[in-house]
């Protein structure tokens, strides 16, 4: 555990040397000719996305995540949330982790409300429970003309307040924003970010991936810099926001 | 003292690990009403965007058993079985559902990556779920069969309620199946293309417009196998309680009931044991 931030606070997640592989298939032959039967024979790549991440957070700490496009960031996430679990290494969490991501709708062909249901249902509410609490789900998202249209009408900034709106619901000990409010206005920023800070309050921890500096600096009180799958920095918003800013001025991420 | 070991100390849990099998049971017991939930409105959203939405639900099935009636009533010629439109028309309605449901089935987890990657709950439900949608579709056709049957001239007996346990039978045995090529699908891709090509080969097996026992009357090994085929047998039952001068024989009943719990078991067993591996790509 050498080197590894541990405080006296209780533990929420640890992160174990957290290894990342990716098999891809399908990526056809390079475009460049090649003479190698070995390169013309296989299909299969494996990308080695997270390479070793180990880290400690614990109870009541928001922690940042910030790294070029393609570092890592989101494979760690996944593999936290248990949606892709680490190909070598382990997570353990003290409670259910739940993730926000960007991307496709739920289910694309049903309304929104009936997402809001099914979302709520999955995440383990009862029907009664949902119901009650759908009418503040949609106040929340801002979206009360559009909710009985099916998701994929949605522009993503709506899915994405959507989205939000349903996981917010729920309280969660350990909640992963990756970028979800990325697409979102700023009004919605604001409001997403007001409730960060409430479920911090209320010991959650909340993991918050972005690319904007001053969401990340507003929000959290560690920040975690990941490149090329490994964790180069770990420590005070401003610190680590600083340096990860004027390294990617520099250009000496390559 | 390694990060695992003040992991487990401070009593967290490893993410990403396939629970217990009684405990997975348990979580998919307590969210059933997802799978439910889901049926019901994934049923309703597939018709939505058709001018005659759910009458599609039986249109589709009668004009598929008009199609083969013609067809095949013609080549036939003597070979056609007795009572020949409610034969076909039980025979295509039930393997509908086995069809739809097959294919849903093998679609359940590769078409849903969205919730896959957002939400974590027990996978099966997907091809539970599934499953459920296509016995919710099938339903309007179980009741379109009695109106079919007095229509042709069938009679009315107390033996047409045997539907209900058939139906039931199906459901497990196509749900165990949903499972296993839910699966597979993930697995290996290829096999997803095979999909179509397995339930055409079903098709002229099962004996869906012919009786097999005339049709293999000279080869009694194959005529064996081709009775054990859960599909034909689960079509015999059902033709034996709704139509005159067929029946349902203690034969039927025990191969069909050992497919149904049989698949259904190992299939539960089957997709549990790759859990941790689903939405992976």
């Amino acid at each position: 555990m050498d080197g590894i931030r541990t405080t006296e606070h209780k533990p929420v997640v640890v992160a174990d040397d957290v290894h990342v592989v990716y098999q891809v298939f399908g990526t056809g032959k390079r475009p460049k000719k090649s003479k190698s039967r070995i390169a013309r024979k296989s299909r299969m790549r494996e990308v080695h996305a997270v390479k070793g991440v180990s880290f400690v957070v614990h109870e009541g700490e928001t922690i940042g995540i910030v790294g070029s496009n393609g570092s890592g960031k989101s494979s760690l996430m996944r593999a936290i949330a248990g949606l892709y679990p680490s190909t070598r290494g382990a997570v353990y969490t003290y409670g259910k982790p739940m993730m926000l991501g960007v991307g496709a709708a739920l289910l694309p062909n049903l309304s929104g409300e009936k997402n809001i249901i099914l979302g709520g249902l999955a995440m383990g509410f009862d029907k009664k429970a949902i119901l009650e609490s759908s009418k503040s789900i949609i106040d929340f998202s801002g979206l009360k003309e559009f909710i009985d249209l099916p998701m994929r009408t949605y522009s993503q900034g709506m899915a994405a307040r959507l989205r939000f709106a349903i996981a917010a619901s729920k309280k969660h000990d350990i909640l992963i924003i990756d970028e979800a409010l990325a697409v979102g206005d700023r009004q919605f920023r604001l409001k997403a970010e007001e409730k960060i800070r409430q479920m911090r309050k209320e010991a959650g921890t909340v993991f918050l991936v972005s690319h904007n500096m001053k969401s990340i600096q507003d929000t959290c009180n560690r920040v975690l810099w990941i490149e090329k799958g490994e964790l180069v920095m770990d420590g005070e918003p401003g610190e680590v926001c600083d340096a990860f800013i004027s390294s990617m001025e520099k250009g000496d991420s390559e | 003292m390694n990060l695992t070991d003040y992991a487990l100390s401070h009593g967290l849990k490893q993410v990403g690990v396939r629970p217990r099998f009684l405990e997975y049971l348990g979580q998919v017991w307590r969210r059933r009403d997802f799978a439910f939930t889901m049926a019901l409105y994934a049923s309703e959203a597939q018709n939505a965007r058709t001018r005659l939405g759910r009458w599609w639900l039986v249109l589709l099935p009668s004009l598929q058993a008009f199609a083969y009636g013609l067809v095949f009533g013609l080549i036939l010629g003597d070979l056609r079985p007795a009572n020949f439109i409610p034969f076909l028309i039980t025979g295509v309605f039930l393997f509908s559902f086995f069809s739809g449901s097959f294919s849903a089935g093998a679609k359940a987890i590769t078409s849903n990556t969205g919730l896959l990657r957002t939400l974590s709950f027990p996978r099966i439900l997907l091809p539970l779920s599934a499953v459920i949608r296509e016995f919710v579709n099938f339903l309007p056709q179980l009741a379109l069969l009695p109106v079919v049957m007095v229509l042709f001239g069938q009679e009315i007996t107390w033996d047409w309620l045997y539907l209900i346990p058939i139906a039931f039978l199906m459901f497990l045995f196509s749900t165990g199946l949903a499972m296993i090529s839910a699966r597979l699908t993930v697995q290996v891709k290829d096999l997803g293309k095979l999909v179509p090509f397995i339930t055409r080969l079903m098709f002229y097996s099962s004996g869906i417009f012919f009786e097999i026992e005339r049709i293999f009357e000279g080869y009694p090994e194959l005529l064996a196998v081709a009775m054990l085929n859960p599909v034909y047998d689960f079509i015999s039952l059902a033709r034996g309680a709704l139509v005159n001068d067929m029946q349902m024989t203690p034969f039927l009943w025990v191969v069909s009931s050992v497919w149904s719990v049989g698949v259904f078991v190992i299939g539960v067993f089957f997709f549990w044991r790759a859990e941790a591996r689903y939405g992976r790509d």
